[in-house]
């Protein structure tokens, strides 16, 4: 029977959604394991915090210190390395913190890691079988991890949907005592938040969106007039603001904004998972790629095979009549 | 200060579409363009910058084989001061824990303040810098968007978290960081610069330059292995538009005013 531990995310005394997904996925990984969650933070909110967390998981960890007010990957290493029994599995969702934390917890308890799973097969003896993505969506691989001496495992949020309403009645164990006072060489100092911006793609209800297939700077002046043409907001994915050629408010994306239209144009944007995670609610998502394997077909409504530098000119101008 | 960036050679996805050969094995590789990872672009050029700002030097870093010298001389023609390769039939099928390893050795030949890796490549995991951070005991801090430099002990960080936000930090020399795309904008590099440093002289390591012994690396090492690539069962996935352009647009004009796309 697998030993399965999953750390849990909250924030401001919300748990993450992520939290009911990571049991799903322990019980995907092996249903009789025996599945603890862990949550570490500080204050009252952690009790609260911890009795939801019981309502998915028979059993909780807290750990309550003052190093923990903000999530600080080194200083939850050095917790996690001295509190989880060898070969356990671990998991968290695959998010900018874990990005933070997993590689290095697995080098510290010399355990295997993956990172970014979509998919459980199952666990056959040690030898786990799961899927993963690589080349930005276009390839699938089954992966096999040697679990006997441990794994580290992230897990794409969203993906893992509990099937059906929490039922457990956990009970939470308070670790907090075995947080020693750590020194650490990474401090945190604040958050600063984004830039607001000029416009509020979020509150839009058509979105002309351009991605790396809009080519040049230049271009964006074509998906301005198809906007200005259906009476749409300008959005972009990651690649345009990395270019500079929007503002970061205009980014759709996990790392920028999530919007929820009622069109979404998706010109040029081959879609990966992060920009997805940005599109909320059930949107009509027309994609335009000339490339017939880019993951947003896969997502859209209705797709179009075509180079969005002719396709978008001819469309404004049907639009103008 | 003497910095070191990891980088990797890797098939270009913005100019490939990526197949999968009909047994399984591999993507269709006969026809890629490699390019060098695009997050590693950005790191390469963030060492260049902090370099002209406060001197030292720049050395890229792969593991790869002899095609991977390419990609070593383009980001010296960016600015870097010296490329290693880290080459030897042992490392195929090397997991990134072990690549990681093979980059530990080499550090540990060197003396460098600052180490900058991309902050993922084309398999997505994003997991060799904080594995070699772990290794040499360093601080590590991923998804870097920012870089302030404080005093020769410490520089001030900020990494991209969710929503678009900043997380500022602290963080004590010498540390590991991944670099996140957005942070610069890399220079471009031209023929003719990179003509400039074909003359120049990459160093080779084996294994046993390294002190690696080799059956810690390749794929018998490996903890994790990939079976096979494959295409997933899908569902529909979009309704296609077929016909010319203008049958296209006309069909795709008429479903969007019926979803209150179009007046």
């Amino acid at each position: 029977m697998a030993q399965v531990f999953a750390y849990i995310e909250h924030k401001d005394g919300v748990l993450s959604d992520t939290a009911a997904e990571l049991f799903t996925a322990a019980q995907k990984i092996d249903a009789a394991a025996s599945v603890t969650a862990i949550l570490m933070g500080t204050g009252d909110a952690m009790n609260n915090v911890c009795a939801e967390a019981a309502k998915i998981f028979p059993r909780v960890w807290k750990f309550d210190h003052s190093s923990l007010a903000y999530p600080n990957a080194e200083v939850v290493r050095q917790i996690l390395v001295k509190s989880l029994p060898s070969h356990a599995i671990f998991l968290l969702p695959h998010d900018p913190f874990s990005m933070d934390l997993a590689p290095g917890l697995s080098i510290k308890l010399d355990a295997a890691y993956m990172a970014d799973a979509v998919a459980i097969d199952g666990l056959d003896g040690t030898i786990l079988r799961l899927v993963r993505q690589e080349y930005s969506g276009m390839a699938h691989t089954h992966i096999q991890c040697d679990v006997s001496g441990g794994l580290v495992l992230t897990l794409r949020p969203g993906v893992f949907q509990p099937e059906q309403e929490p039922s457990a009645s956990g009970q939470v164990e308070d670790k907090s005592g075995e947080v020693d006072d750590v020194s650490v060489k990474r401090r945190f100092l604040e958050v600063v938040a984004a830039e607001a911006g000029d416009v509020d793609i979020t509150k839009a209800d058509i979105l002309v969106s351009v991605g790396r297939g809009i080519e040049d700077q230049e271009n964006i002046d074509l998906a301005r007039e198809l906007a200005n043409a259906m009476g749409a907001v300008v959005s972009c994915s990651r690649p345009i603001v990395d270019a500079k050629w929007l503002e970061k408010a205009r980014q759709v994306g996990t790392s920028g904004k999530t919007v929820s239209p009622n069109v979404y144009m998706a010109l040029g944007i081959s879609g990966s998972f992060q920009h997805l995670g940005g599109l909320k609610g059930s949107p009509f998502i027309v994609a335009v790629n000339k490339n017939p394997k880019a993951p947003i077909f896969q997502v859209a409504d209705v797709g179009i095979m075509e180079d969005i530098l002719e396709f978008i000119p001819a469309l404004t101008e049907k639009v103008k009549g | 200060m003497d910095i070191l960036v990891c980088v990797k050679r890797v098939p270009d996805t913005a100019e490939n579409e990526i197949g999968i050969k009909a047994d399984g094995t591999d993507i269709e590789r006969g026809d890629l363009v490699y390019s060098v990872n695009e997050w590693d672009n950005y790191a390469v050029e963030e060492a260049i910058q902090i370099r002209d700002k406060v001197g030292g030097s720049v050395t890229v870093i792969t593991v790869g084989d002899e095609e991977s010298e390419e990609i070593l001389r383009r980001e010296m023609a960016m600015g870097a001061d010296n490329g290693i390769l880290l080459s030897d039939e042992a490392f195929e099928g090397t997991d990134g824990k072990g690549i990681a390893s093979i980059l530990k050795a080499a550090v540990e030949k060197g003396n460098y303040d600052l180490i900058l890796t991309g902050a993922q490549a084309d398999d997505g995991a994003g997991q060799v810098g904080g594995m070699l951070a772990a290794m040499l005991d360093r601080p590590y801090a991923s998804l870097v968007n920012y870089i302030e430099l404080v005093d020769d002990k410490k520089i001030k960080i900020g990494r991209e978290i969710e929503g678009g936000n900043q997380e500022m930090n602290e963080i004590d020399l010498p540390c590991v960081l991944s670099i996140q795309t957005g942070i610069n904008e890399p220079r471009y590099v031209g023929i003719r610069g990179i003509r400039k440093v074909a003359s120049l002289e990459i160093p080779t390591y084996a294994s046993s330059d390294l002190g690696i012994a080799t059956n810690t690396v390749g794929a018998g090492s490996a903890k994790v292995k990939r079976i096979d690539y494959f295409v997933p069962e899908l569902g529909e996935g979009a309704e296609m538009l077929e016909g010319t352009l203008d049958e296209k647009i006309n069909r795709l004009i008429e479903m969007l005013k019926a979803k209150g796309g179009l007046k």
